[in-house]
């Protein structure tokens, strides 16, 4: 057996449990619950990273009319096609000059601009300047993107409530309409929808939300159905309490992190649409700019002027990847168990 | 008697998102051949930790600090990886706690049945199978011939227990590990299993770790019983020194908390107030003083040693120092000690 | 389970019956006549074509008699290309679409796997950042901008594949990437999901308390476990590959279904964008079907029901 250290006699007194308290006191401050989600966002590097993009990203685009140095639809056909030129630094494929017949030359002198001239990004066939056109660009696109992501938010979220929370046969007949929806290629409405609207920013919109609604209605009947067993959700019922207060007090709030995710998904879903329709020609219709217009653009000049389709295509592909990522790192910010650290 | 198991001075932690936390914190116990040796303590204790570190099943974050795991004089902390496969669910096997979800819900349970037979021996598929079903026999699924083929899902919770158990037996394995097997169970299902555990010791002759946080069951299957708190072991003996003249304030309160039979007048739970504590940072003396009603000031500052009670019966509390003033233990405690005289034991 | 599956069935051609309908009848909706983009007709030339279309009678009668013809596989005809059945325009395209179809479905789905189940075994690895990195690039970069830098890259400027020309596998490589690799995002983080969820189940434990190797552990138990559910987003898979296909095709010139549809859209080719829009959603809701019945049957607890005794 262990050796019994010499020990003072006046230890061995009976404390009581005096400092029961004092131990309680230790234990970590019971933070809420969104306080603990966002310090769980904040600790996500990979989320802080796409955060900080996305919000760079929409303050540009908040601020186009500022920031881009360019009418984007401003059109001067003797500076068509210019390759990108930063001022009058000599970076390598910023400087303005050109591969013609297997030498380089100088674009910019070649076109007669005025000296000084630079795009940084250049300019495509029209010589409308390609930077103002992708700030420009994104702001439509971001505008889709919100804009269809609204609707699909209020169809979506009172469809799922109502589902969920009425049951019985209500819920049967809303769901089998969600079932039948869900069923058609939600592209292919999309496309009718926009050969019988007139192309625009509007039609693309409701074309979007037309179909993009039923995830968020399933997610939210879903969770409502859970929420309406909850001993608090009685207890409101029983006092009385109206419908919609219960469905603005109770549910509403206990659903946003189902919300606030579906959304971070349905984002990238409507830029992706937005530049589908744009890029088969059917989407925003000229001069204006989009990513999906830009890449379309770009694409048919791509062979010989690969700047006008990448500056677009990597916008498009971080907008993409960001949201996402950041999907992905709310989700795991609101439900840690998904992702057992 | 023969000792083929010996855990000394062990200790886990785990890498959290908090910190280190210092799970078991030198644990020694030793297991004899053909005997049942209890572990209980409150949930979060360390039981299934400690037993995990046997056979090395531990999540990816734990790291075995510190030890020696002696499998009949070999460390089994010195194994590798192909080493420590032969030894699982041949030699050592174990059965977990949730019967509902332990069976892989996509396989018949004869393969599941028969898949140790496959890895560790010799045998063709046939007589796995075949062993497999004298096994599910054994342990009392009806008409086993015709289940073999069945899937999980259509037995129910005490089958499914049942069908856990045959995998860990059918290779008459010389340790048996069952960490809350009847936990998850209705309580008729749980004598039954009981039952079930300490026939098949009798047939096969292995030796069983029993774990549970209810002391209700550990009388029913047990010769030795070891008390965890906090990661460690606070006393350890015979079941009736643990259960008629338990020493440790710790070992008092569990034994309080359990409704008996014969004080059924007062059969509320007096379940032990307070929490255990936070062992990303262990405390410094007994982890138990906060909780304790008799502690002491030592008690905060100086982790009790064992003191030895009787020949095969220690508990680590600073009560059993010879300056440690006498206190009067609870009155369902005393009458414990009343009892455990009848018996013709040797109470304090 | 038969019950159930003549239950999906009649659903699925109530589902085709009222997307014919809503189809039809949103081409009514449209302003203008459909021979807007032809040549200029005189009334009368006119007068005669839209007899030969039956566009002179009700759209009431038209809808029976468009319906009735669906009911006899008759997707109607093409305003467009020499008045050609529109069955027969499908049947001239099938192929090519569906090779790269399936190709890029078979790819896209082994690779996602393969790389789902590797970053779940090394999940918090090096390996797993990389597999988790891969399949987000194949989500967010849409299939038309890495169909045209594949293009550019690998067929024009380094010649190792051909532009853009229909004949040999060869031709198809490219295009089948592009397409592979919204599948392959997708299947990557759904199996990388689902089997970091079952590695630590309880059933994964006892495989590994029964004494199985970690490798053992992961082909008898984990992966068909992880597996099964893989089964369920075949159906969206199908969907991105189809939409993908549209622009994929048109990019690689291919002579398939995909670039047909564009071209009936920028060409207001309304039968050729009503029959193909049936069409893909036959095809689609058959998709659903068979993989609705297939989940049936390699999952016990569907196919054998769930009335255990508990
Ligand atoms: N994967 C883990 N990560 C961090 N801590 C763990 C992990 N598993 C167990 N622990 C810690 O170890 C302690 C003991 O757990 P366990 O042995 O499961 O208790 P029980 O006595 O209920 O079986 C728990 O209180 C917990 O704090
Ligand atoms: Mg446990």
């Amino acid at each position: 057996m262990e050796q019994i250290p010499q020990t003072p006699k006046e230890k061995f007194k009976l404390v009581h449990d005096e400092n029961n308290a004092e131990q309680e006191k230790i234990s970590t401050p019971a933070l809420t619950y969104m306080q603990d989600v966002r310090r769980r966002l904040f600790k996500n590097k990979v989320a802080v990273v796409c955060l900080t993009l996305i919000s760079i990203i929409v303050l540009i685009s908040i601020f186009a009319p500022i920031i881009a140095p360019h009418n984007p639809n401003a059109q001067n056909v003797t500076m068509s096609n210019l390759p990108p030129k930063l001022g009058n630094l000599n970076i390598p494929g910023m400087n303005g000059y050109q591969n013609m017949g297997g030498k380089m030359v100088d674009a910019y002198k070649q076109a007669g601009a005025p000296k000084g001239t630079s795009f940084i990004l250049g300019t495509d066939y029209l010589g409308r300047d390609l930077l103002s056109r992708i700030i420009y660009g994104t702001r439509l696109s971001l505008i889709v993107a919100v804009l269809a992501t609204l609707v699909d938010l209020l169809i979506g979220v009172p469809y799922g409530i109502v589902s969920g929370w009425k049951g019985g046969k209500t819920d049967t007949f809303m769901q089998r309409i969600v079932e039948i929806v869900s069923s058609v290629p939600n592209l292919i409405v999309v496309i009718l929808m926009m050969i019988v609207l007139k192309p625009g920013l509007t039609s693309i919109v409701i074309a979007i939300a037309i179909t993009g609604w039923v995830t968020m209605a399933r997610l939210v009947r879903a969770q409502t159905f859970q929420l309406k067993e909850q001993e608090y959700i009685l207890a409101a019922r029983t006092l009385g309490e109206s419908s919609t207060k219960i469905a603005t007090k109770h549910l509403i709030p206990n659903l946003s992190s189902t919300i606030i995710i579906q959304t971070m998904f349905t984002i990238p879903n409507a830029i992706f649409f937005e530049a589908f329709l744009s890029f088969i020609g059917i989407g925003i219709p000229a001069p204006n700019a989009s990513l999906g217009t830009l890449l379309s653009d770009g694409q048919k000049a791509f062979r010989f002027l690969p700047y006008q389709m990448w500056a677009p295509a990597i916008i498009l592909s971080i907008i993409m990847i960001a949201t996402n990522l950041l999907g992905d790192g709310l989700r795991d910010a609101f439900d840690p168990q998904s992702s057992e650290h | 008697m023969d000792k083929i198991l010996e855990v000394k001075d062990l200790h886990v932690d785990f890498d959290t998102y908090n910190g280190v936390v210092h799970a078991i914190r030198g644990v020694n116990f030793h297991l004899n051949a053909g005997e049942t040796l209890a572990i209980v303590g409150e949930s979060g204790s360390g039981k299934s930790i400690t037993v995990r570190s046997i056979l090395q099943l531990l999540a990816s974050n734990a790291t075995i600090s510190k030890g020696e795991i002696l499998y009949h004089g070999d460390d089994l902390l010195q194994k590798n990886a192909k080493e420590m496969d032969n030894l699982r669910g041949n030699k050592i096997s174990m059965i977990f706690q949730d019967p509902m979800t332990s069976l892989d819900p996509t396989m018949t349970i004869g393969k599941q049945v028969a898949e140790p037979l496959l890895i560790h021996n010799n045998v063709s598929k046939k007589d796995a199978l075949k062993r497999a079903e004298e096994v599910l026999r054994l342990v009392g699924i009806p008409n086993p011939a015709a289940r073999m083929n069945d899937y999980p899902h259509q037995f129910s919770g005490g089958q499914r227990q049942r069908i856990v158990i045959a995998i860990a037996i059918v290779d008459y394995p010389e340790i048996l590990i069952a960490d809350e097997p009847t936990t998850a169970l209705d309580v008729t299902v749980q004598a039954q299993i009981i039952d079930l555990l300490r026939e098949l010791q009798q047939k096969i002759g292995t030796s069983i770790i029993f774990i549970t946080h209810d002391l209700g069951v550990v009388a029913g299957i047990a010769d030795r019983v070891a008390v965890m708190y906090a990661g460690r072991f606070v006393e350890y003996g015979s079941v009736d020194d643990i259960f008629f003249n338990p020493q440790h304030p710790y070992t008092w309160g569990l034994l309080d908390s359990m409704p008996t039979l014969d004080t059924n007048e007062d059969a509320r739970l007096n379940s032990i107030p307070g929490t255990p504590p936070n062992l990303l940072d262990p405390p410094a003396g007994d982890a138990f003083a906060p909780r304790n009603a008799y502690a002491m000031q030592i008690d905060e500052e100086q982790q009790p040693p064992f003191f030895q009670v009787s020949k095969h019966h220690f508990a680590a509390t600073w009560l059993l120092h010879p300056d440690a003033p006498k206190v009067t233990p609870p009155a369902g405690i005393l009458n414990r000690y009343e009892k455990f005289k009848k018996l013709g034991g040797n109470a304090k | 389970m038969t019950k159930y599956i003549l239950k999906r069935i009649f659903y699925l051609f109530l589902t085709l019956f009222i997307i014919a309908s809503l189809t039809f009848f949103l081409m009514k909706l449209l302003p203008g006549t459909p021979f807007s983009n032809q040549n200029r007709m005189s009334p009368d030339q006119l007068k005669i074509v839209k007899a030969q279309y039956g566009l002179d009678q009700s759209v009431f009668v038209q809808y029976v008699r468009y319906m009735g013809g669906l009911l006899q596989g008759n997707l109607g005809t093409s305003f467009q290309f020499n008045n050609e059945p529109v069955t027969a325009l499908i049947g001239q395209r099938l192929a090519p679409s569906m090779q790269i179809g399936a190709q890029a479905m078979v790819v896209g789905t082994v690779f996602g796997i393969l790389l789902g189940a590797v970053a779940a075994i090394r999940k918090n690895t090096w390996a797993d950042t990389l597999a988790t990195f891969v399949s987000i690039l194949g989500l967010s970069i849409p299939s038309f901008v890495l169909a045209v830098l594949l293009q550019f890259y690998l067929a024009y400027k380094w010649r190792i594949f051909p532009v853009a020309l229909w004949d040999n596998f060869q031709s198809s490589i490219l295009p089948t990437i592009a397409l592979a690799a919204l599948p392959l995002g997708t299947v990557a983080r759904f199996m990388r999901t689902e089997m970091v969820d079952v590695m630590s189940s309880d059933y994964i434990e006892l495989a590994k308390a029964k004494g199985n190797s970690s490798w053992k552990v992961v082909t008898k138990h984990a992966l068909r476990n992880s597996l099964i559910p893989v089964v369920t987003i075949i159906g969206p898979m199908a969907v991105s590959v189809m939409t993908g296909s549209m622009v994929v095709e048109n990019i690689f010139s291919i002579p398939g279904i995909g670039e047909q549809f564009v071209k009936s859209i920028t060409t207001n080719d309304y039968p050729t964008i009503m029959g193909l829009t049936i069409f893909y959603s036959f095809l689609l809701i058959i998709v659903y079907l068979i993989v609705d019945i297939l989940y049936g049957l390699i999952d016990p607890r569907i196919r054998l029901g769930n009335g255990g005794k508990e």
